[in-house]
């Protein structure tokens, strides 16, 4: 690549935001599509994270269908099923928060954006309440609690551990995904992040629709019977 | 802000002579150490895992001396399950699983698709950060007690070890992340950052089998981390994922180890499979016999991995349906296998070949792995399994795909790629003379191993009945064989990096792509944008004029 291509690389927009290209790449192009790609393989590694859990209580609840039971029906569904559209109402607005700044709407996206992260902490927040409830009721994950004492069935332990680790699991990288659009939202807000690099935006957007898809996964097996 | 500045003036004629290569840019500690070269991070990497193999292998010298004679000979039987269990996670974790993607990958991957660097540069040191502190950390837990429940950690008894588990573990979850990484830049770059002409069936087969290396690093690896979380907060915290009294099953415990180990084996042998396509090719100046058959037997490889896991556990309570099942689907990997054999041998065929030393390990390879892969054929048939599981024909085995396979095969890259790496050219006297070492320790460490086992020696006992000294005396002679050799290695290209004469671009004639650039390489590779109309393997039409 001759110097004048290289100066040609980085793009101005008309608003002052400069796209940089980091020297190892050819294009702009080039460098959107290795993010993106990234993105989806760090997914791929994600799910299989999560896999193992799901595998390892999908096995025990085939084991123990009566104490499985018996736990989904105590568990909070109310709470779960509120969070379940929170989370799916935060990853509208993020969608919808990509789609603005791919138009070049830098106060609209950030705006969605911002909710997105309202919404999260919201998710926690309930999350929280749902977590305070059963310590209340003396349920603790490793079978500790007097709840136990009551509910001796085999299996029942198993069942909240997993809950607690998987729904605990899954808490970490929703607080890692409001971390990560935090530091997108400032960058769209101090106009370093706008129409020319919009899939910056959109590579953390797939990664809170995965969060997202993970709780899909997780609501059924946790609160639905 | 760019990581990597450009040199807007590399593709001018006047500058071409006076481009610094990757080791003379910049000298100082802090400029490895905050590198983000693709070439440096993988020279670190080298660096690091043979560290790593000399310590490993210093357990294994260590539990070898143990069995000199039928009782104790130098250790007390606690140690003993220590050193064995450091010897595995030492040789799996910190040396086998990154040996050669992360060195020779990292080195050669971006080179081979013509690419400047790998798709993340950052993320490419963080891993090499990463790995440094997983293994440190595994290296702390071997001063704070030890380990004693062997490599693959099996609940229960992992569960409530007093040794210093939850801390291994904790190692190798972080060295897990550093492989993830690896793994990812290796995919996006082979995707992503490809030189312009250069498809898929045009690249080195190195980088296909890197690629499905990749594939499995990515998918297999994450399930480890869990499952190893699982063990982590039963033994320190007592939550009883594994724990039989609270519903609990051990056995899915095993389930979930061989869901990523298993596959991890072919994380460890496919890149060495890699190695010999290039070093094959090289040194009979053919084109391979079959290009696509190699490079789609390793995807093949990759994923057929992914359904043998089960054969690890025939009698850990199996149904007959399901063993059978599993021991067709390990015998496929045993297809896959034969087919790279098959077109390796067809590729010497009537070739021009030049006996060096990287040629000579690729000998031993090739020998080797069809050893240790018919016997791999013969445990994968459950009604056999019963009678060797847990014995030292297991052992034997698979040290006959991970050091006769994987080490030759690194060992062979090493002396292969020397000249790239360093600029320099070892002592091939010498070369030879160890390769025959190394190949004559090797077989009489692990041969008399399948006859022990055969015969009923079971694994990680640490007496035996005195009637097996004479075959376990062979197996201990052998293994200082081996270490000589290795040694003696490890002093000859120590000696050649800094008293070796220059090796030039390409010394051994090779028409690969990373060939074609300076050796060592200049900071981005390339000194011009390379051209590749000649295939990697084509040594039918000269060679076109090039830069330097």
């Amino acid at each position: 690549m001759t110097a004048g291509a290289q100066l040609a690389a980085d793009e101005v927009s008309s608003q002052g935001e400069v796209e940089e290209l980091e020297g190892h790449f050819e294009s702009l192009e080039q460098q959107a599509q290795a993010a993106r790609l990234g993105m989806w393989v760090f997914l791929a590694t994600e799910v299989l994270l999560f896999g193992a859990a799901f595998a390892l209580f999908i096995s025990y609840q085939v084991h123990y269908p009566g104490a499985f039971r018996q736990s989904i029906e105590h568990n909070a569904k109310v709470l779960g099923t509120v969070n379940t559209g929170v989370l799916l109402t935060s990853s509208t607005l993020v969608a919808g928060a990509v789609h603005a700044l791919r138009g070049g709407n830098r106060r609209w996206s950030s705006w969605l954006l911002a909710g997105t992260i309202g919404l999260a902490f919201v998710f926690l927040g309930i999350k929280a309440t749902e977590y305070a409830k059963h310590f209340a009721e003396g349920i603790y994950p490793g079978g500790a609690g007097h709840f136990f004492v009551e509910h001796h069935e085999r299996g029942t332990a198993e069942f909240w551990t997993l809950y607690y680790l998987m729904t605990g699991l899954h808490a970490v990288h929703v607080t890692i995904g409001i971390g990560v659009l935090g530091v997108l939202l400032v960058k769209i807000v101090r106009g370093r992040i706008g129409k020319l690099s919009a899939h910056k935006l959109e590579v953390g957007a797939i990664y809170w629709h995965l969060v997202d898809v993970i709780w899909i996964f997780l609501w059924p097996l946790f609160y639905l019977a | 802000m760019t990581t990597m500045p450009l040199e807007p003036s590399s593709a001018m004629p006047g500058s071409r002579a006076a481009s610094p290569t990757y080791l003379g840019v910049d000298t100082t500690i802090r400029s490895w150490l905050l590198t983000t070269d693709h070439k440096r991070i993988g020279v670190l990497y080298l660096v690091s895992m043979l560290f790593a193999l000399a310590l490993g292998g210093f357990f294994a010298m260590a539990v070898r001396l143990e069995h000199l004679s039928p009782n104790t000979t130098v250790m007390s039987a606690m140690a003993y399950n220590r050193f064995f269990t450091l010897h595995g996670v030492i040789m799996v974790w910190l040396f086998l699983i990154p040996s050669i993607p992360s060195s020779f990958g990292n080195f050669l991957l971006p080179i081979m698709v013509g690419a400047k660097d790998v798709a993340f540069p950052r993320l490419n040191l963080l891993s090499w950060y990463l790995y440094m502190a997983g293994s440190a950390v595994v290296l702390v837990s071997m001063f704070v007690g030890g380990i004693d429940t062997g490599w693959t950690f099996y609940t229960p008894y992992s569960t409530y070890s007093p040794t210093a588990i939850p801390l291994a573990l904790f190692g190798v979850f972080i060295i897990g992340f550093s492989t993830i990484l690896t793994g990812l830049n290796f995919i996006v770059t082979t995707h992503t950052m490809r030189a312009k002409g250069l498809g898929w069936l045009r690249m080195p087969l190195f980088v296909w089998s890197i690629y499905a290396t990749s594939i499995i690093q990515v998918l297999a690896t994450p399930v480890l981390g869990m499952v190893l979380i699982f063990v982590v907060l039963d033994n320190g915290f007592s939550w009883g994922f594994f724990d039989a009294s609270r519903g609990g099953d051990p056995v899915l415990y095993q389930h979930l180890f061989w869901f990523y180990s298993h596959p991890a084996v072919y994380i460890m042998v496919l890149p060495g499979m890699g190695v010999v396509s290039e070093v094959v090719t090289s040194f009979s100046r053919k084109n391979p016999f079959s290009y696509k058959a190699i490079a789609y037997s390793s995807i093949g490889i990759a994923f057929v991995g992914f359904l043998t896991w089960g054969h690890h556990m025939f009698v850990s309570g199996m149904s007959r349906f399901d063993a059978g099942a599993f021991g067709v689907l390990s015998m496929l990997v045993a297809v896959f296998s034969a087919i790279k054999v098959f077109n390796w041998t067809w590729t010497l065929k009537k070739g021009a070949i030049a006996l060096k030393t990287p040629l000579l390990y690729i000998f031993a390879f090739l020998f080797l792995f069809v050893f240790g892969g018919m016997t791999g054929v013969a445990v994968a048939a459950m009604s056999l399994d019963v009678h060797w599981h847990d014995t030292y024909f297991v052992v034997a085995h698979f040290h006959f795909i991970m050091v006769g396979g994987t080490l030759t095969a690194f060992v062979a890259g090493l002396h292969y790629w020397f000249p790239k790496i360093t600029g320099k050219m070892y002592s091939e006297r010498w070369g030879v003379l160890s390769a025959a070492l190394v190949f004559t320790g090797f077989f009489a460490t692990f041969f008399p191993q399948f006859l022990l086992g055969n015969a009923g020696m079971p694994r990680r006992y640490y007496t035996y009945p005195p009637e097996f000294q004479a075959l376990h005396l062979v197996s201990t002679v052998g293994s200082w064989v081996l270490a000589l050799g290795m040694m003696i290695t490890l002093v000859y290209l120590l000696h050649a990096i800094w008293w070796g004469p220059p090796a030039g671009p390409s010394p051994w004639g090779s028409r690969s792509f990373e060939w074609r650039t300076s050796s060592p390489p200049p900071q981005h590779n390339f000194t011009r944008t390379p051209s590749f109309e000649l295939d990697p393997y084509d040594y039918s039409r000269p060679m076109p004029e090039e830069g330097e």
